[in-house]
């Protein structure tokens, strides 16, 4: 079977339980915006102000932002770094893992303060954590729902005519 | 690692050009960009030294098109050909659904090609990615210059086909890219081999280009139907 079979897909209902987690930190936190993306790259969700950037392109800065750091935790005896912080004049960001295959980016401005954020996120990144846990284990394990193309080659070759 | 968004109804894939330094991966992605409409594409990203090498990677999202009420978007990167970058030409593999190796037909690159080759083979295995059993396209650029090698060279330095074990696989299949040729056949030794699909391009000019991206796309798109 191909990489493809270590595809993962969430349901409408994992989208709310994590929306709902994120927006009560953001609540909390007084925070702008929280983004998740997975490892490769790509953006799962965006919660609180929309983001004025391109947020695919974020995304995949974000993955690779992490993907070096990991390599150089690993340089100096580190197995990776679980959370990274970049300060800016007026805009921070602060990075943080979920379940080693998610990135939480939480954007704030100088209306609240890191120490918050660090605060307000530890309950949220187990919450998250939880969340993604199981829909990781339900992908690998539960009888896998079949996929949304199965018996659309017809459809594919029409795409590409 | 391909991503469903059930939310916003969009399929998401990763496709990473792979091959030796200077053998036109980059100018493969911005001929793409500068082809398709701007409303069906994101921006290009290129994270490259002063003098336009790629450092860690380059990267070009776009949509080709709809699939049962699915955006079908696909995330194209390439990777650092220079030999030293190798850690960060790694980390860009993680998830990738598809494979697109560009190799420089230049006789005097062959060394260069068959080096990267092996890099793409030992990487993918680091992972634990099987290569033989996932969507992958050979690109032949610069086929333009005069000192390209011939097709049949590249082919059998680069594309001599994995060796096919399952016995319900062991029957020859049409190229579906390239009529009158086989991707899977029997060798002169009764031996059964799979090839992976071949394209010829000019990059710089851009043709090839896009024939190689959508051969790859349905390929990936294919794998998960």
């Amino acid at each position: 079977m191909a990489v493809g079979s270590a595809s993962w897909s969430f349901t409408e209902d994992d989208f709310g339980a994590i929306t709902q987690s994120l927006q009560r930190f953001l609540h909390d936190s007084n925070a702008r915006c929280a983004l998740l993306v997975d490892r490769t790259g790509q953006l799962i969700a965006t919660v609180g102000e929309q983001p004025t950037f391109d947020p695919t392109a974020f995304a995949t800065l974000t993955a690779a932002d992490f993907s070096a750091n990991d390599q150089l935790a690993k340089l100096i005896g580190e197995t990776d770094f679980n959370s990274l912080f970049h300060q800016g004049e007026k805009e921070s960001m602060y990075l943080a893992d979920v379940a080693r295959r998610v990135i939480l980016v939480i954007i704030f401005d100088n209306r609240t303060t890191l120490g918050l954020v660090r605060l307000k996120l530890k309950s949220t990144i187990d919450e998250l954590t939880r969340l993604f846990t199981q829909v990781f284990e339900r992908g690998a394990s539960g009888p896998s729902t079949p996929s949304i193309l199965a018996g659309a080659d017809d459809e594919i070759d029409k795409l590409f005519q | 690692m391909s991503m469903i968004n059930y939310a916003s109804r969009e399929i998401n894939c990763k496709i990473v050009y792979y091959g030796p330094g200077l053998g036109g991966k980059t100018t493969n992605l911005e001929h793409v960009y500068a082809k398709v409409t701007p409303d069906t594409r994101g921006k290009l990203i290129s994270l490259a030294t002063e003098t336009e090498r790629t450092l860690f990677f380059d990267f070009l999202p776009v949509d080709l098109g709809t699939i049962r009420g699915f955006k079908t978007r696909f995330h194209l990167y390439t990777v650092p050909g220079q030999v030293y970058y190798n850690a960060s030409r790694k980390l860009i593999l993680k998830g990738v659904d598809g494979i697109v190796f560009v190799a420089d037909s230049q006789l005097e690159r062959m060394e260069a090609n068959v080096e990267a080759m092996q890099n793409l083979y030992d990487n993918m295995a680091e992972y634990g990615y099987d290569l033989t059993s996932m969507p992958f396209i050979l690109q032949y650029n610069k086929r333009d210059l005069p000192n390209a090698a011939p097709i049949r060279d590249l082919q059998a330095s680069l594309n001599p086909g994995f060796e096919v074990s399952d016995p319900a696989r062991q029957r020859v299949s049409p190229d579906p890219f390239r009529a009158g040729e086989n991707l899977v056949e029997q060798a002169e030794d009764g031996a059964w081999v799979e090839r992976v699909p071949y394209f010829e391009a000019v990059a710089v000019q851009g043709d090839g280009v896009f024939e190689t991206l959508k051969a790859v796309s349905k390929l990936v798109l294919k794998s998960l139907a």
